[in-house]
């Protein structure tokens, strides 16, 4: 009987091997930033946001930085992706590497879109987010939230974002806003149904950019 | 409610119906009364009685397992005495070898000085000149009566002449002499102190051995208290079982903080060599379960590492040799020190990531890299110093754990022990109490069944009090007028 104590080390290692939790830990984050009209001065801000998004990764994670623009749902519009690997020296090159394509992508926009297809982008970082397989998924929608469309793009479809949540950043008055508050209370308004019917699993708004940390409060 | 709704008779009204209600239910409750109150206590008893038992059990589970944690704790206690006895008998025997063995030669020295002190002594003696022969000449002379003779003069003065000096060389002969013996004595000095020092340390050693013997007599008292299984002893052993416990449980969670440093010191640069996105069960990183497992194993070499010096005895070594036990401290040593040395390794790594990310965030954030152009560099340096010596040391720090573990363990049981007699204990009593409660609810529920057909039993024993046959009635028929009288005070 004693002879077989070896086989308990193995038995235990055996054990935890099968224990290895199989579930994705790892968090993918879509970044829509707007760049319609006059909304695409507010890049400086969404730089911000994506060197602190960049800060704040870790190994295993994904990002995707994509432009919102008169039609946004295609791969054409992600002007930066990349999950993290597993060496910490690597991940610094693949941050600084993700940091100056967004910061050439600053530089180069000259001018604004002339309609804002949030619906597209949100499909498109919705197919993105799920290929990727991450365990927590949420998309940024850097905007004023206020979606135009050509008469030709069709949007008005119900949309699947199960597992997803969405947070909009910096969603910035409009002049017509200030006149009647109300219609940017029922913009928001409008969105977050319109999130919480397609199945995402949160709706948050996040306006002070010097508290970014509150994108990942309760991350789990 | 339903029920009681179809009860009512008039349902406009309700008060009329009620007392209807009473009035056809009072001679019913009356004629039942007897089965009743026997249903009622066969009830309440169904609760009672294995609440009872349950308690009556508690009490004597607490009263076995008190009776055994005493005979764990009595010899536990033997032993500790027994072994703390043999230590000090050990003391004394090594103290007898060591300081006693060269008591014969103290004992030559001392005589040998003694004897050559009083040599000296004798030396030193003073001796008183001899009286001159001439003294008596001098007495002679001053016989002879003062004359006008000058010869006589002559002569008187000569002789004062000669006295005068011969008294000065007696003087100078004799202060000679004094200062030698003077010498002498100062030449004491080393001697006496020579001696002083070998009787203080002989006065040492005796008190030494007094001091153990003293030790030994409050043991072995000790063990005839704990052999006699005094209350007094098992008292004391309890109290210090309790004392030994609070401490060693403080000791453990100083070290836990340690260990929960070392912790964080390893696990960033662990995540680095495991994968950070790896996970084991749940939230658990690998990269956690890593430097864990280090740390634990710094413990187990730790624990080896006093058991085979003998400090602590968790494991049952004894039947190893020296030369094993020798082998067992040089190999967990060994691994200990290797694992020390890895957590060097990993303090730099993990300063070297730390750096590394200070300097991407700084990047990111459009300021200026640091490049190491700092005017003070070496102050930077100190940091990561910091980490490598924590790394090195935390390590053999936690090998000492094995102490108050070994202490925390053997008291662990008295203290748990006894909590959990105390626990037993309470149990029993709120068994006991919930018994006794419900006992009470049903004698009070038969005085409210009582209480609701007062008329009929006031009225029976009117009539049983009146008629003569009270007194021929048999116990059984009389048993529930009796039962009345007996409870009617409490009742009516």
């Amino acid at each position: 009987m004693s002879r077989h104590y070896w086989m308990i080390p193995l038995l235990a290692v055996g054990l935890l091997v099968s224990c290895a939790d199989q579930r994705s830990h790892a968090q993918a984050i879509y970044m829509l930033v707007d760049t319609s009209g006059t909304y695409s001065q507010e890049l400086d801000k969404a730089q911000r946001v994506v060197s602190y998004l960049l800060g704040n990764m870790k190994s295993g994670d994904s990002l995707a930085v994509a432009r919102v623009k008169s039609r946004s749902f295609s791969e054409k519009d992600i002007i930066a992706k990349v999950t993290l690997s597993k060496d910490p020296m690597q991940i610094n090159n693949q941050k600084r590497a993700f940091a100056d394509k967004v910061g050439t992508f600053k530089a180069d926009l000259k001018k604004g879109s002339a309609y804002t297809d949030i619906t597209g982008g949100i499909i498109q970082a919705s197919e993105f987010l799920n290929e990727t397989g991450a365990g927590q998924k949420t998309i940024l929608i850097f905007s004023d939230m206020q979606e135009e469309l050509d008469y030709k793009t069709v949007r008005d479809f119900p949309i699947n974002l199960q597992g997803i949540r969405i947070i909009a950043l910096n969603v910035t008055k409009l002049t017509t806003d200030n006149v009647d508050p109300r219609r940017y209370l029922g913009r928001l308004e409008w969105w977050e149904k319109r999130a919480r019917n397609a199945g995402a699993t949160d709706w948050r708004v996040v306006n002070d950019l010097e508290h970014l940390e509150r994108i990942f409060k309760g991350r789990g | 409610m339903e029920i009681l709704h179809a009860l009512i008779i008039w349902p406009d009204k309700l008060l009329l119906s009620l007392l209807a209600l009473l009035f056809i239910a009072v001679p019913i409750l009356y004629g039942a009364r007897q089965a009743m109150h026997s249903l009622l206590q066969a009830m309440f008893r169904a609760v009672s009685n294995p609440l009872r038992l349950l308690s009556r059990w508690l009490f004597k589970t607490a009263e076995v397992l008190h009776e055994r944690n005493r005979q764990v704790l009595l010899a536990r206690g033997r032993e500790e005495v027994s072994h703390s006895i043999v230590k000090e008998f050990e003391r004394v025997t090594n103290l007898v070898d060591r300081d006693l063995h060269g008591y014969p030669a103290l004992q030559r020295k001392l005589m040998d000085e003694i004897t050559r002190i009083e040599e000296e002594f004798q030396k030193c003696g003073e001796v008183p000149p001899p009286p001159p022969e001439w003294t008596k000449a001098v007495a002679a002379i001053a016989k002879i009566k003062p004359s006008d003779d000058g010869l006589v003069e002559r002569i008187l003065e000569d002789i004062s002449n000669s006295i005068e000096e011969i008294y000065e060389r007696v003087i100078a002969e004799y202060r000679d002499s004094s200062k030698r013996r003077h010498n002498i004595l100062k030449n004491f000095m080393p001697f006496w102190r020579s001696v002083d020092r070998t009787l203080k340390k002989v006065d040492k050693d005796l008190t030494g051995m007094q001091q153990s013997a003293a030790k030994i007599d409050e043991q072995v008292e000790k063990y005839k208290q704990i052999h006699a299984k005094s209350e007094k002893a098992e008292h004391s052993l309890t109290s210090s079982s309790t004392i030994l416990f609070v401490i060693s449980l403080l000791a453990i969670l100083i070290a836990a903080g340690g260990a929960f440093v070392n912790f964080w010191l390893i696990e960033r640069p662990m995540a680095a060599m495991v994968g950070g996105s790896e996970y084991i069960v749940g939230d658990i990183q690998a990269s956690y379960l890593a430097a864990m497992v280090i740390i634990f194993f710094e413990t187990l070499m730790g624990l080896f590492l006093m058991e085979s010096l003998g400090y602590t005895h968790l494991f049952p070594l004894n039947n190893i040799n020296n030369r094993m036990r020798r082998w067992l401290v040089w190999i967990s040593f060994s691994i200990l020190l290797i694992l020390a040395g890895v957590e060097v390794a990993l303090a730099v790594m993990r300063d070297m990531i730390i750096s590394a990310d200070v300097a991407l965030k700084q990047e990111l954030a459009g300021g200026a890299v640091m490049t190491g152009a700092v005017a003070n560099a070496w102050a930077l340096n100190i940091p990561k110093a910091a980490q490598m010596i924590l790394g090195f040391t935390l390590p053999f720090a936690l090998a000492f754990v094995a102490i108050p573990l070994e202490y925390l363990i053997h008291s662990g049981r008295t203290v748990f022990g006894a909590l959990l007699v105390l626990g037993i204990r309470g149990l029993g009593f709120v068994m006991r109490f919930f018994s006794s409660m419900v006992r009470q609810i049903g004698k009070g529920t038969e005085y409210l069944y009582d209480a609701i057909i007062f008329l009929p039993l006031i009225i029976e024993r009117a009539v049983l009090n009146r008629g003569p046959r009270q007194a021929a009635l048999p116990p059984g028929r009389s048993g529930g007028m009796a039962a009345l009288s007996k409870q009617g005070e409490h009742v009516l």
